[in-house]
Formats: C-alpha cells, structure tokens, sequence
C-alpha cells in the first residue's frame, strides 16, 4: 500500500519536475514539439493519400523509413556497450552512467516503433500484429520476432529505469535480486534485438546484397561504434550542465572500447568487399551501384564513400591515444562515427539491397519531402523522450530530487553528495 | 478454427455465446486509438474488426461478402459479384510459358489488368515482360522493361514475361508478419485484402517482383471493372495494401483459364492441372526442356518456362 | 529446267486481298472463339475429330470453284508463272514448291495429301502435319498454338492458318501495346482521394 502510494506520488512529482525549468529547457522541449507538429501533418497527408506520398515505389519498397529504423535499432542495442563492463566486470565509473544507456535504449525503440508504424500502408491493423490478438506468424516470419523482442526490450529498459530511479526516489536500496537478473537479461536481449533485425535482411535470398552471413555480426559491430558515440557527447554535455559527476576515465575507457569494434567493424567491411569484387559474380552489382554507380545511376556513390572514409578517419581518432584523450579529436570522431554508421546501416543498407530490383530494374530513390518531415517528427519524439527522461533522472541520480526532499521546496538543493547514483543510493 | 470471433458490434450482441473472448476486449479497446489513426471516415468497425479470412466461420464469411458487394455497388454504381470458389479436389495449378514463342506483345499484360480490376492510376501491373539479347541470354541486368519498337520481336532478342511463380516454398508466405498470405491447397498463393497490414516484407522477399502495392488510392473506372469477382483474387483492393497474380483464381476455380492465357496470339502460355497425368501442362514438363527462372532461391515454382520449338 | 514460280494461285476476286488475309490473321486469334465450328469431313485415321473455327479465308474467295469450275477455265497441271492470283508471294519451303502441291487440281475446294487423298480446308493441319509432324504432334495435345476453352474439359483449338499464311507462314510481327509507367512517373493524382 504504502510503495503504491509512493509510486504514484513519484509520477505525479516527476510530471511537476518535467514541467519546471529554465529557458534553454523550454526553448528544446519547444523546438521538439514544432517538429513532432511538422511530422504529425505530414503524416496526416501521408495518411489520406497513402504512402504514395513518399518516394517509394515497387522497385524500392522500403527507404528512408526503414533505414532509419534499422539504424536506431543499433542504437538502441548499444546500450549493452554500456552495461556489459559495468555488471561483469563490476567497473564502478561506468556503472554511474548505465542508467543512461538505458535510457537511450528506450528512446531508439521509440523511434524504431514509430518509424515502423508510419511504414506500414495499414496502420489503423496493427492490432493483426500484437499477439494473441491479432495472428502473429511466429516462428516463420522474423518481423514477428522483431515485434517481440523490440518490444520486450522496451519493457525491460523501462522497467529497470522506473525502477531505478523509484528507489533512489524513496531513498531505498534497490533489490539486487530483482536488477541484477534483469540487467543481465539485457545483455542477451540487446544483442537478440540487432541480430533479429539482421536476420530480417539476412534470410531473404532475393536481395544478394543482404544474404550475407556476416550481416548480423557487421550490425553488432557498427552498432557499438555509433551507440556509443551518441553516448560520449552526452555524458561532457551532462556534466557541464548538471551537478553528475562522469569521470574522464570512463568517458577514455568507453573511447577505447569503441577503438576495437570500429576497427572490427571496418574488417567486416572489407571482408564483404573483397568477397564481392574477387569472386564477381552476378549478386557483384548491388554493391557496384552502391560505391560506383550502375548505368549512369550514381545516387549512394558520394554517400557510400563518405561512409568509408568518416569511418575510417573516426577509426584512426579514436586508436591514437593522444587524439582519443583530447576532447576536441575526441568529439570529432564521434561525430564521424556517427555520420558513417548512419549512412551504412541506414540508406547505405536499404537502398542497394534493392537496387537493382529482382528483375534487374533501378529506380534512384531519394525520401520525399514528406517522409524528410515525418522523420523529423519521430527523431524529434525520441529527443523529447530522452529529454524528459533525463529532466526527471538526474536530479534523482543526484539524490536532489527524493520522496523527503521535494516536501523542503526543490527550490533550495542542498549540496549534494557526488557519490549519490541511482545504483548506491542508502537511506 | 478458433471458435471466438468479433460479433458485428453494431450494438447486436445477444448470440448468447458466452462470455466475450479476450479477442473482442482487446480489439475493441484498441478501436478507438486505430479510428483516430485511420482518418476514420470511410472505416467501419466491422470492418476494422474483420478477422483474419483462414479463421472466419461460414456465415461470418457469407456477411462479409454482403458488406463488400454492397461497398462495391455504391462505389461503382453497379452490381459486382465477390465469390468465394472453393479449391477444387485433385487439383494443383501450374503454368508453363514457351520462351521460344513469346513475341512481347504485352496483350497478357493488359488482359491481366483488365480481368483483374488493377489500379490504373497509380497503375499496378502483376506481368512485366522483359526485352532481352539473345546473345546474352536470361540476366535481368541488361533487360530493358520499357521498350515500345513499332512492332515485336525484334530483330535478335527474346522476351521473357515474369508474374507470380506460386512458389511451392514460397517467401511471401514465409516472411508475412500476420499470416495475411498463404498458400491454397490448389497452389495458389493469396492475399487477403482486409488483413495485410502492408509492411511489405513480402515484397522485399519475392525474388520475381510479383507483388505489387497499392501506394494510393486504386483508381479503376466504373465502365473498365470486371464485376465478376474473387475475395481472394479480383475484387477491388483498399489502398496501402499489397496485391498479387492469383492464376485467375475467379476463372480457374470454374475451368476457365487464366486471362493471360487466353489472350496469347501466340500460344505462348499453356496452363492446367499439374496432377493431371493428361494435362497440357503435364506433357510440357515431360516432353519439353523446362527451365526454373532464379532456380538456385529453390523456390519451387509452378511457373516453368519452356522451349518449345 | 525448273520454272520460277514468284507468283501463283487462285481465282482473284478482288484486289487487296493479301492484306485482307494478313488482316484476318492478326485479329483472328480475338475473334476465333465466335467462329462457326465445323468438323472435318474426311478425318485421317490417326487424327481423331477436331473442333475448329472456320478456316480464315479472304473474304469472298471461298468456295474456288465457283471460278475454278472445271468448265470455263480448264485445270491445267503444267507449272507456270500465272497472270492471276499475282498478290500472293509463296514463302514457304524450297522453291520447287508450287499452288499444286497442295491445291488439288481437279477439286479446288480442297486440298490434296502427298499421298493424292483429297482433305477439306478445315483439316489443312494434315496437310501442314505432312512435313511439319513435330509441331503437329505438339498442336494436337495443345502446346502449339493457343487453345481456348477450359482446362480441365472442352478446348477449342486453332487451325495452323489462322496465325500462319500458309503462303507465307512466318509469324508475324505485332504492335506491342504501351509499356509499364515508369516509377519515377507514379506521382500522386492532384487533389488526392476522389
């Protein structure tokens, strides 16, 4: 009775703290909402004309959409990065901070549910894919696998923040018992969700360019490199503009860890290059459009060069201890990193798996003005989540914002003590 | 065949058949939410709730159909026919099409789209045919789809016509997240309009690019509708749903053959009953060299290409 | 020595008459299936009785006897080049090949067999099966040339005229109808939803 009372007064506190701040905070959070704005109406055109609207078409079935959506998914599982030392390893800076890799976990899967649900041509049926209610084709079909695990994730992320921060909330040790399990049920579960989505692309034998087995490995691998990277910009932002305290040496650590798997993700590259070019056969020309263009199609060539090189250049940042340890290369590189995975895992992957087309036609797709905005919209729904979610964490994690101190008015914090986290937070 | 099913819920609910499934609870409570999706307007809640075909009893079925001819009638001013023909027993379709004869005339193509109530505009065509050097024999990459020579063949090319190949092991079937596409027991590879959520994974599956989308509303003028139709095949589709050869389904269900067929100057398309010993599809396969397109996906098709000369 | 024969055959009636056959030939696979069905009066022992549409002649040629009596101009089996029938270039087979090898001389509403047996218009596949016995076999179960009907019951099959002129039998070329739209041109109708 008494924890319930609790959760639903942490609601209600945290829905007051969520409309509290200064004005750079409302001046983001408005800036988001315009955007969701511009997306809901171009989605509401997209809605009464149909997808006809975009620029797919039968040749290409699926673009902007779903490559960001493969994209985020990479994001989303990266938050393993994260917890894979912090749990195993029992590595303390990082532990601070994994809380936030789940909660950049949350905002991917809601990006990656919503650029789904705008792709699909029937979304007022989505109840056909929930299971149980509707006729989910499971095992068959891995589009029902990706609906459950994507799903199961979310739960789970979001499980273990709320919960994380509910005890921090009422200033009581967290249940080891209950975390634990569930974190390193996460490990498995984050890797499941980027191998199922492979496994999407992976198992159709029409598409050559996808048919690879090296597919989910390149995704695990490219996901590591940019999941990260978002991270690392995050956590300097975080610590010069709140009281949390991240460690330089986590900040190098994760940098270091990210120096291996852009460095495998690069060799994953070129074994899948080479293996096209030496053996040249047929399935050679889906890669050909992509780097050099088919017929006098050369949409992806800048964008797929441009992929090589920021991954490559980011690589060289981010091996070389002095350019890893100075902020300004550091930075630079995420920034790199992020561009080339961008482009791989998302139009990089999409659009030359289907192009040419099964029967050798190609169609240069390049997203419409409508599905630019309606991106817009979703990406600018994740930052709003991961927003208020980080609104309403770090004063938690902080210790500032508890059951007992919110009574005193937060208007005057007391100092608090840096070795407050959600994780070791005692009464 | 799951017993439960959504009443009408037009507020006639007194069947008496017990408590309500879990089915109808929940379907119903993500109404609201998919109503405000849809644009609502042109969406009834029978049909929002129309279960999956494969699971619909007779009479649930017989409703449906009413709906349909009713929506039809008032949408095109004139009485369309939506059937149900069973597979016939003993019965797997296949159709083999003689490589050696087919001139690219396209009059199958447009046939297919008359018969088949096809979008006109944005236009959907379920056969492509291809133009290909004979030099360089079957490789999509150097055929050209678009070519319009005064008259065909010409002069040292083929033409290779692709529609849906009825995989027997087929990826559509495979990848449907919802099980809106299966195979019949007479082979044929169907859709249901009213179940397809549209995500086109199937498209992306198909290695014959048969499936096609409704990217808008269909456009298909009153005067051009064929109103003998399908629920499976022909009947006129929704948008944001996918769409696919179905072997004529309303015609070879009654011993017609497929429209594509029948239209053939050149006798290129041989159609019948692969389990029939006399069948002409049969002598093709044994007496003829019958060749797989894309047979190393091992796919299994019902679709043979032959030389017939 | 043997004679050049660019030019031969029956009794004209009228002028354009080739481009009347080429003409019936092209759309007659369209319009086939209303034609009169008549049996052939003098089925060969191995053929069995086949349904077929009337054969495609020119219009007002048939029957060749109301010229070709027998009384006003006198058959004469001597190989020539002719003044009539001058529209009609033979293509078909070596050029030896001449109208009496398979016109029959005293009856012109027939045709004759190698062997000398008289066959009506409508059984002309017998005479085409004499030397092309492959296509022959392949047409009489359906795989050459286009059948109509039903699949699992009757069929109306084709003569070999009605897409080949026997004077010229290659098949000829079509028009083909439009090309698919291009993706790049599926745009959205202006104003969207009607």
């Amino acid at each position: 009775m008494d924890s319930l009372r609790n959760l639903s007064r942490f609601a209600l506190d945290t829905l007051r703290l969520l409309l509290v701040g200064n004005r750079y905070y409302y001046a983001w959070v408005g800036f988001l909402l315009a955007l969701i704005l511009c997306g809901v109406f171009a989605y509401t055109g997209q809605l009464s004309q149909g997808l006809i609207i975009s620029n797919m078409r039968d040749q290409v079935s699926w673009g902007f959409y779903i490559g960001n959506f493969t994209f985020l998914v990479g994001v989303a599982a990266a938050a393993i990065m994260l917890v894979i030392p912090a749990y195993i390893y029992d590595w303390e800076p990082i532990k601070e901070i994994t809380i936030l890799g789940e909660m950049l976990a949350i905002s991917a899967l809601v990006m990656c549910l919503g650029f789904v649900l705008v792709d699909i041509g029937r979304p007022d049926r989505f109840w056909h894919i929930i299971p149980l209610v509707g006729k989910l084709n499971w095992p068959a079909s891995l589009l029902a696998w990706d609906v459950i695990v994507l799903n199961l994730y979310l739960l789970l992320n979001w499980f273990v923040v709320t919960y994380l921060l509910f005890c921090a909330y009422t200033e009581r040790h967290y249940v080891k018992a209950i975390v634990l399990p569930l974190v390193l049920l996460s490990i498995p579960m984050a890797v499941s969700i980027h191998t199922v989505t492979a496994y999407l692309y992976n198992g159709i034998a029409a598409r050559p360019f996808w048919n690879s087995a090296i597919l989910a490995p390149r995704f695990l691998a490219s996901a590591f490199c940019s999941g990260p990277a978002i991270l690392l910009i995050l956590l300097q932002v975080l610590r010069k503009t709140t009281k949390l305290r991240i460690t330089d040496e986590a900040i190098f650590k994760i940098a270091e860890l990210m120096a291996y798997t852009m460095g495998f993700n690069l060799f994953l590259t070129a074994a899948e290059v080479f293996k096209e070019f030496y053996s040249g056969t047929e399935h050679l020309v889906f890669i050909q459009y992509l780097f050099f263009g088919l017929k006098g199609h050369t949409t992806l060539v800048p964008f797929a060069w441009a992929s090589i090189l920021t991954g490559l250049a980011a690589f060289l940042l981010f091996l070389i201890p002095r350019t890893r340890k100075n902020w300004i290369t550091l930075n630079l590189g995420c920034l790199l990193i992020y561009a080339s995975v961008y482009i791989e895992k998302g139009m990089g992957l999409i659009i030359p798996g289907l192009t040419p087309d099964v029967l050798g036609e190609i169609y240069e797709y390049r997203p419409s003005v409508t599905e630019a905005f309606v991106a817009a919209g979703i990406f600018a729904t994740g930052f709003l989540v991961f927003t208020l979610m980080l609104k309403a964490a770090v004063p938690v994690m902080l210790g500032e914002f508890t059951a007992r101190r919110r009574l005193g008015g937060g208007s005057h914090p007391e100092p608090s003590d840096h070795n407050h986290s959600a994780r070791e937070v005692t009464p | 065949m799951n017993a439960s099913h959504p009443g009408p819920c037009s507020g006639s609910c007194p069947g008496g058949e017990g408590t309500p499934g879990r089915r109808e609870f929940l379907a119903a409570a993500v109404a609201g939410m998919a109503g405000a999706l849809a644009g609502c307007g042109k969406l009834s809640m029978e049909e929002f709730l129309q279960r999956n075909f494969r699971e619909l009893a007779k009479d649930e079925i017989q409703k449906i159909l009413l709906r349909l001819e009713k929506e039809y009638r008032a949408k095109f001013g004139k009485p369309v026919r939506v059937g149900i023909e069973e597979p016939m027993q003993g019965v797997v379709f296949g159709y083999a099409l003689d490589l050696s004869r087919c001139i690219g005339c396209r009059r199958c193509v447009h046939a297919c789209v008359r018969e088949n109530n096809q979008s006109r505009d944005p236009q959907i065509q379920w056969i492509r045919v291809m133009e290909m050097e004979k030099e360089l024999g079957v490789d999509v990459q150097h055929a050209n789809h678009y070519y319009d020579p005064a008259v065909v063949p010409r002069e040292g090319h083929f033409y290779m016509p692709v529609q849906c190949h009825q995989c027997r092991r087929a990826p559509c079937v495979k990848v449907c997240p919802v099980g809106a596409t299966w195979q019949e027991p007479d082979g044929i590879t169907v859709v249901d309009y009213n179940w397809c959520i549209g995500c086109r994974y199937c498209m992306a599956a198909c290695p014959y690019g048969a499936r096609h989308f409704n990217w808008g509303e269909p456009q298909l003028p009153a005067a051009e509708l064929n109103t003998e139709t399908h629920y499976l095949g022909n009947r006129p589709r929704p948008q944001g749903v996918v769409e696919k050869c179905t072997f004529c389904i309303q015609r070879t269900r009654k011993g017609l053959y497929p429209a594509c067929a029948e239209i053939c100057p050149t006798g290129s398309r041989k159609f019948g009953n692969l389990m029939d010993p006399k069948s002409e599809i049969r002598y093709v396969l044994e007496n003829k060299r019958v060749f797989l397109f894309k047979e190393d996906l091992n796919t299994k098709p019902k679709f043979y290409y032959f030389y017939g000369v | 020595m043997p004679l050049r024969t660019p030019a031969i055959a029956c009794a004209p009636r009228r002028g354009r008459r080739l481009a009347f056959l080429l003409g019936a030939l092209l759309f007659l696979p369209a319009r086939a299936q209303h034609g009169v069905k008549e049996k052939a009066e003098h089925p060969a022992p191995q053929a069995p009785e086949i349904q077929v549409p009337a054969p495609p002649f020119s219009e007002g040629v048939f029957p060749c006897s109301s010229c070709h009596d027998g009384k006003t101009m006198k058959p004469d089996p001597k190989r020539r080049e002719l003044g009539m029938h001058t529209e009609i270039e033979l293509k078909h087979g070596p050029e030896s090949r001449w109208c009496l090898d398979c016109h029959d001389l005293a009856d012109r509403d027939s045709l004759r067999l190698a062997s000398g047996e008289r066959i009506p218009f409508t059984s002309s596949y017998m005479l085409c099966g004499q030397c092309h016995g492959d296509k022959f076999r392949d047409w009489r179960v359906g795989i050459h040339g286009k059948r109509t009907g039903r699949w699992n019951g009757e069929k109306q099959y084709l003569l070999c005229v009605h897409c080949h002129n026997p004077h010229g039998p290659r098949f000829k070329p079509l028009k083909p109808m439009p090309p698919p739209v291009p993706p790049e041109k599926i745009r959205p109708s202006k104003g969207g939803r009607p």
